[in-house]
């Protein structure tokens, strides 16, 4: 297929076809981060910022390793010391950043609808690298990537996503993704925790664990996010772990070739126990690895949009 | 001197005319109205094709004057208003200063005889600041020329308080507007709560925030036996809680704005800022149930809340864009597309909500096209296509929700105290 989108914003604005176009492509640029010299000329000349307004380990390296493996060159801009710090606004920024010539801006904020709104803005690509509660369309573009790899399809398979729902943006790109894929996928938390309509997203809706595990063939787990101060009868950490915690002696109730997904990081012994989190079926470091292909893809591909 | 508009359809909702007239206006004032009037003054309109209505009275327009000049003006609101065929305002009083004291008043008074271009009725607030704790002085405000009194943009919380207000206003026969919102259910919302907040991983506004609130101002105002007019109703419990007041005797009156019966929460997938308004854009169902509250007549009158905001307000991430949209130039024209030429209501019913029911609910001597009124007079082009262009907008601020949106009907020419103020150059 010829791809035409300019940016990347969200996963439930992609085609079925769309999302597979990328993964296929992910697919190819996996083998380069295995070789001995990692890079391929493909966006050589190429300007890729970074513009994070929340802070990140994971994603931002990803992001840069990803461009740098395409030969892009890579700008990070730390909030910190930059112009918004004197009141500059997104939009502004992001003008500038096109008036220096770069030809992909990759956007972390905690606003939803923060990518939408600087792609309206720009005419270079804008990749969202997670908006508010909004959605992080290459996170569940890896965990997809994963699944498939593992698994070998990901149509049919039943998918779990795990713990705070109502304020991840990892679920609602999954739900999207997966849903789109012809995956069954069930949401799982505490009532509070369980957002409004979001069975209209075509996801399926249990407040069981047991339920949530049960003929699972891949759980995602979601971090735990307790550090939030907006909430009132936010479960506490302990009563939690006991109730909705992913610990051995649950999995071994469920499919033996299970695969165990977090997006990270990880709170050990909150949403997940250390046996698990290192245990056999989980693939939460090979997601960090397809991360990077996944991101490959993404930057590759907006590159070529118009 | 004279003015003579000929050939055109006339509606006057209050005379119960709706053919084929002439009016002739002199001294500012309409002096005749007949089938065939042959005056050799020499400005004749001629109106062919033409609806000719009252002047629209727009009950519910923020011109930010004093304190926010950035964001609108007297002047400026007031010309946009002519250019949407809209001759009388109510202006609302969340300004900076808050119109709460006939100081105050008075300041916005001196504005409005320096700059209007329309009338301008004044509505004051409830309470000093608008923060909910201390009446202000119903009495000497309404002497002083107040026809209304709000605190638009935020709910009187404090029961005691509005129980009080109630009771001042049935003892002095004032109007009291409620924007009726329990911020402790919509909390930080910014979109319509359910799928669509989800969705958009935004805070959700319920319509429980709002109508748990409508019920509770209504309650108190049925103890008074005083009037209430609801502003900006949005959601089918509203439509339905307004119903059976007003079966039961409250004398309660209510409006909506033009998007809530033309757009919905899908509108606001963009996050386009200009969809952002209080109440927010709600369900398809909600949107039927304010069209059927139109057609039943329980709801009284549409007006546009118009709520100016400037480009560094709006052009920001949705969350904290400022609430509220413009509508002075596009509250006919909405009506026109959504109402009249889907055949949900017919002229007579749009000349009542825009103009006559105002006028009869503010008690303001206007509305009509009755002989010896004063003659604000809006000619429309019912058939006119047409798209709301940033360029062609008035306001100060251009956070239109309608903008390049296909319209249908747009005001021709707009008459006030007899004067041809706008005419459109096509």
């Amino acid at each position: 297929m010829v791809w035409t989108k300019k940016d990347l914003l969200a996963l439930e604005d992609l085609t079925k076809e769309e999302i597979e176009h990328i993964l296929d492509t992910a697919g190819s640029f996996k083998e380069v981060s295995t070789r001995d010299i990692k890079k391929v000329p493909a966006l050589r000349g190429k300007t890729v910022v970074n513009l994070f307004y929340e802070p990140s380990t994971r994603t931002r390296i990803s992001f840069e390793v990803a461009a740098k493996r395409l030969s892009a060159d890579v700008i990070n801009v730390n909030i910190e010391t930059s112009s918004v710090k004197k009141g500059e606004t997104l939009i502004d920024t992001g003008r500038n950043i096109q008036a220096l010539k770069a030809d992909i801006v990759v956007l972390r904020h905690k606003h939803s609808g923060a990518a939408a709104m600087l792609a309206r803005h720009l005419n270079i690509g804008v990749v969202n690298a997670g908006d508010g509660w909004h959605e992080h369309p290459t996170q569940a573009l890896l965990d997809m990537l994963t699944i498939k790899e593992k698994l070998g399809k990901i149509k049919g398979l039943k998918v779990s996503i795990i713990g705070d729902i109502a304020h991840s943006r990892v679920a609602r790109s999954n739900i999207w993704g997966l849903t789109k894929l012809g995956a069954i996928v069930t949401v799982c938390a505490p009532k509070m925790l369980i957002p409004v309509g979001i069975e209209q997203m075509g996801a399926k809706v249990t407040n069981d664990i047991e339920v949530a595990l049960k003929d699972a063939d891949a759980i995602n787990i979601l971090r735990m996010q307790f550090e939030r101060d907006d909430r009132v009868n936010f479960p506490v950490q302990l009563e939690y772990f006991k109730t909705f915690g992913i610990t051995k002696e649950r999995l071994e109730k469920v499919k033996k070739n299970i695969l165990v997904m977090h997006p990270g990081p990880i709170n050990r012994g909150i949403e997940m126990s250390s046996e698990v989190a290192d245990g056999e079926h989980s693939v939460i470091l090979e997601q960090v690895t397809n991360g990077i292909a996944a991101r490959m893809a993404v930057l590759y591909l907006v590159a070529q949009g118009k | 001197m004279g003015l003579l508009i000929k050939n055109g359809f006339v509606i006057d909702s209050a005379n119960k005319i709706s053919e084929p007239r002439d009016i002739l206006v002199s001294n500012g004032k309409i002096e005749k109205v007949d089938k065939k009037i042959n005056n050799k003054t020499k400005n004749t309109i001629n109106a062919r094709g033409k609806i000719v209505i009252p002047g629209i009275f727009d009950m519910h327009v923020h011109l930010r004057e004093p304190g926010r000049e950035d964001k609108e003006t007297v002047y400026t609101g007031t010309l946009a208003a002519l250019a949407g065929g809209v001759t009388q305002v109510l202006a609302m009083p969340n300004t900076d200063p808050a119109i709460d004291s006939p100081e105050n008043s008075e300041i916005l008074k001196q504005i409005i005889t320096k700059s209007a271009n329309c009338n301008v009725s004044i509505c004051a607030a409830i309470t000093k600041k608008r923060q909910g704790e201390e009446l202000v002085d119903f009495g000497k405000l309404k002497s002083n020329g107040v026809v209304a009194f709000s605190d638009d943009g935020n709910s009187v919380d404090n029961q005691e308080i509005m129980d009080e207000a109630f009771r001042h206003a049935a003892e002095h026969d004032l109007l009291i507007i409620c924007h009726s919102e329990d911020k402790t259910l919509s909390k930080k919302g910014v979109v319509n709560y359910g799928f669509t907040s989800t969705r958009m991983g935004l805070r959700g506004v319920s319509n429980e925030s709002e109508y748990k609130r409508i019920s509770r101002d209504i309650e108190l105002a049925k103890k008074h036996n005083a009037r209430i007019h609801i502003a900006h109703v949005s959601c089918k419990e509203s439509v339905g809680i307004i119903k059976k007041a007003k079966e039961q005797g409250v004398k309660v009156t209510c409006e909506t704005a033009p998007h809530y019966f033309s757009l919905t929460e899908e509108d606001v997938l963009g996050y386009d800022t200009n969809k952002k308004m209080n109440p927010p854009l709600r369900s398809e169902q909600d949107k039927q149930a304010i069209i059927d509250g139109l057609k039943e007549g329980i709801i009284d009158v549409i007006a546009s809340d118009h709520a100016p905001h400037t480009e560094n307000e709006k052009n920001i991430e949705f969350d904290k864009a400022e609430f509220g949209v413009i509508g002075l130039q596009s509250i006919l024209s909405v009506c026109t597309t959504e109402l009249l030429h889907k055949h949900v209501l017919g002229w007579t019913d749009i000349v009542e909500k825009l103009c006559l029911a105002p006028a009869r609910i503010l008690d303001v001597d206007c509305g009509t096209l009755s002989v010896g009124k004063n003659a604000d007079i809006a000619i429309v082009s019912p058939e006119q296509d047409w798209t709301l262009d940033k360029k062609q907008i008035l306001s100060k601020s251009k956070n239109s929700a309608f903008l390049n949106k296909k319209l249908k009907g747009q005001v021709w020419c707009t008459i006030h105290n007899g004067q041809i103020v706008y005419m459109d150059k096509e």
